[in-house]
């Protein structure tokens, strides 16, 4: 209800560009101020932060399903409470981030239609499965320790609510890149068996990974406007580098070998990968990753079998305000 | 190699924690297989919350009994290492989740006792099992809170949700009166003020229940058979599944650290 009041100051206007406000609007960015709901802002500012915004909500709804698989099977009751927590984490993640995306004007509903229906995308990363407990470890590692990469610079993002929702996620995120880097310490300092499961999540995880920073800067469609609005403050590449650079020394600590044989070291210091297989990253973003279908399976399934549930809620708060109302009549 | 199930001194005292170890465990095992398939995201994190919750309880109960037994077993070994005979929870506990409905009354007939079993048992002379009495308490009173709010949802809602609820209550009820009895393993422990006598809460439990189910417009079942055989280890066919999943790792790698 009060959204409604943050959404009204530029019902009429919305989507109409003015090109008068359009340069005040650069202008506040350029001066590093804060854009917050009520401000007015161009159309496609909007549209491209609502599909920002929810597309991460998305991606941490949708990203706790690979983990999830682990929660019953976790290998101690210390690391089940860890994941459990973790997982939880991710719910309350997107739950803010639904939240934020709201303050631009489209309702959690209408946004997590769009996901369910296939519409709205989410990180391709949750596309891949989890198949030993190993995976839960390099997951926390490598995708939460890639997702930081890319959301440290967002806590500075132009958008208020936002950067606002990145300052607390990157914060608890941080928490479980150190939990997943532990659970690899001890795979690997444990049973034979134990390191070779690191070192095969290692091998399977370490592509998809890297692709999780987007397509080459050549090639990516959204940095240029998302740069000049600061939503977007380091290009994929420079982002993916920085990421790599910090990884290769924590691969080394751990005893692991990077998948790719090819990599080396340039004069700058900098860990030179070698070509990543984009039409890959374009199968699974087309919906053929291995997961893709049981992804949306299980989301569709959580959301059809639960309708029953927020109907008699529904139906419940109803009858109470007209109980409500019937009595304060009497 | 390790493979084998553990043997566990079952002293009173011992048993005792196992008992309420092993509902906590159990219970905040069901619960956590709903994280990510919860109707609401909100329930997702609620759900999730009071798993947290019971596990946590389950922890500090078995490191407890470990502690009386003093045979170097320990909270892993008693939660992985132990077949479904060895378990002692209730059989209320281990029932599926089913649907929401069924997941809220289990969560509700047993919070509702949970609840005024924790806050007597932190008279517990037993100093240990008191203070874990008093932290389960304030636990437990949001779960009670939770799941009555959706009994009452549920049973006042839609004419579906309705008859879900009303379902689940007539399958389930026969599983609450375990949570009351007591053997002479725990009559002693009664005796010396170390444990609470559950059977003296049966009124305001049914008290608690009554007046929930009756603002809810459903109804509690007439018949008073009541299931017995979790405390000794006489489980449903559901506990040795669900042990299957939870056990898999530590008995597929017996021995190893994670």
């Amino acid at each position: 209800m009060y959204t409604q009041a943050l959404n009204s100051s530029d019902g009429d206007d919305r989507g109409v560009e003015d090109v008068a406000r359009a340069s005040q609007f650069q202008a506040r960015i350029d001066a590093d101020e804060r854009i917050e709901p009520n401000d007015w802002m161009p159309a496609a500012y909007r549209k491209t932060l609502t599909r920002q915004i929810s597309q991460h909500a998305h991606s941490e709804i949708v990203g706790m399903l690979p983990e999830g698989n682990w929660i019953t099977r976790a290998p101690s009751l210390r690391r089940k409470a860890a994941l459990l927590a973790k997982v939880q984490d991710e719910c309350g993640h997107g739950l803010y981030l639904y939240a934020a995306a709201e303050t631009l004007g489209t309702s959690r509903e209408e946004l997590v239609d769009a996901m369910l229906s296939g519409k709205a995308k989410y990180s391709s990363i949750f596309n891949y499965p989890t198949l030993t407990w190993a995976d839960i470890g390099t997951i926390g590692w490598l995708v939460d320790g890639a997702a930081i990469m890319n959301q440290i610079p967002l806590c500075r993002c132009s958008y208020g609510p936002y950067a606002r929702a990145m300052i607390r996620v990157c914060k608890e995120e941080s928490f479980h890149q150190r939990q997943g880097f532990e659970i690899m310490v001890t795979l690997c300092r444990g049973t034979a068996e134990q390191k070779a499961m690191a070192q095969n999540a290692l091998d399977r995880w370490w592509w998809p990974v890297l692709m999780m920073f987007g397509p080459p800067d050549q090639a990516s469609q959204h940095s240029d406007t998302s740069t000049k609005w600061k939503i977007k403050r380091f290009s994929n590449d420079e982002l993916r580098q920085k990421f790599i650079d910090a990884t290769v020394p924590q691969a080394e600590f751990l005893g692991l070998t990077i998948p790719d044989p090819g990599m080396k070291q340039n004069a700058n210091g900098n860990w030179e990968h070698s070509p990543i297989d984009w039409d890959e990253f374009k199968q699974v973003l087309a919906g053929n990753g291995p997961c893709n279908r049981d992804r949306l399976a299980a989301r569709r399934k959580a959301h059809e079998e639960g309708a029953w549930v927020r109907e008699a809620a529904m139906a419940y708060a109803e009858k109470r305000r007209s109980r409500q109302l019937a009595q304060a009549a009497e | 190699m390790a493979t084998a199930n553990i043997e566990v001194s079952e002293t009173p005292l011992v048993l005792y924690a196992l008992r309420r170890a092993d509902d906590a465990l159990i219970l905040g095992h069901r619960l956590s297989e709903w994280c990510g398939h919860a109707p609401a995201m909100e329930e997702d994190m609620a759900l999730a919350n009071m798993g947290l919750d019971l596990l946590g309880q389950a922890r500090e109960l078995y490191t407890y009994a470990a502690k009386v037994e003093g045979r170097g077993n320990d909270e892993d070994k008693f939660a992985y290492l132990r077949d479904v005979r060895q378990y002692r929870n209730l059989l209320l506990l281990e029932q599926p989740n089913g649907d929401f409905a069924r997941t809220m009354v289990r969560q509700f007939f047993y919070a509702a006792f949970a609840d005024l079993y924790w806050r007597a048992m932190m008279a517990s002379s037993d100093p240990t099992l008191a203070a874990i009495a008093a932290k389960s308490e304030k636990e437990s009173a949001y779960h009670v809170r939770h799941s009555s709010e959706w009994i009452v949802r549920l049973g006042d809602g839609t004419e579906e949700s309705h008859r879900r609820a009303q379902g689940a209550i007539d399958d389930l009820w026969a599983y609450t009166g375990e949570m009351f009895a007591v053997d002479d393993s725990e009559r002693g422990l009664i005796d010396a003020g170390i444990a609470i006598d559950p059977a003296t809460l049966k009124s305001r439990w049914l008290k608690t229940v009554t007046g929930i189910i009756n603002e809810a417009t459903l109804s509690l079942p007439k018949s008073d058979w009541m299931q017995q055989g979790g405390r000794s280890g006489s489980h449903s066919e559901h506990l040795g599944h669900l042990l299957s999943e939870l056990q898999s790792m530590q008995r597929t790698f017996p021995g190893a650290t994670w």
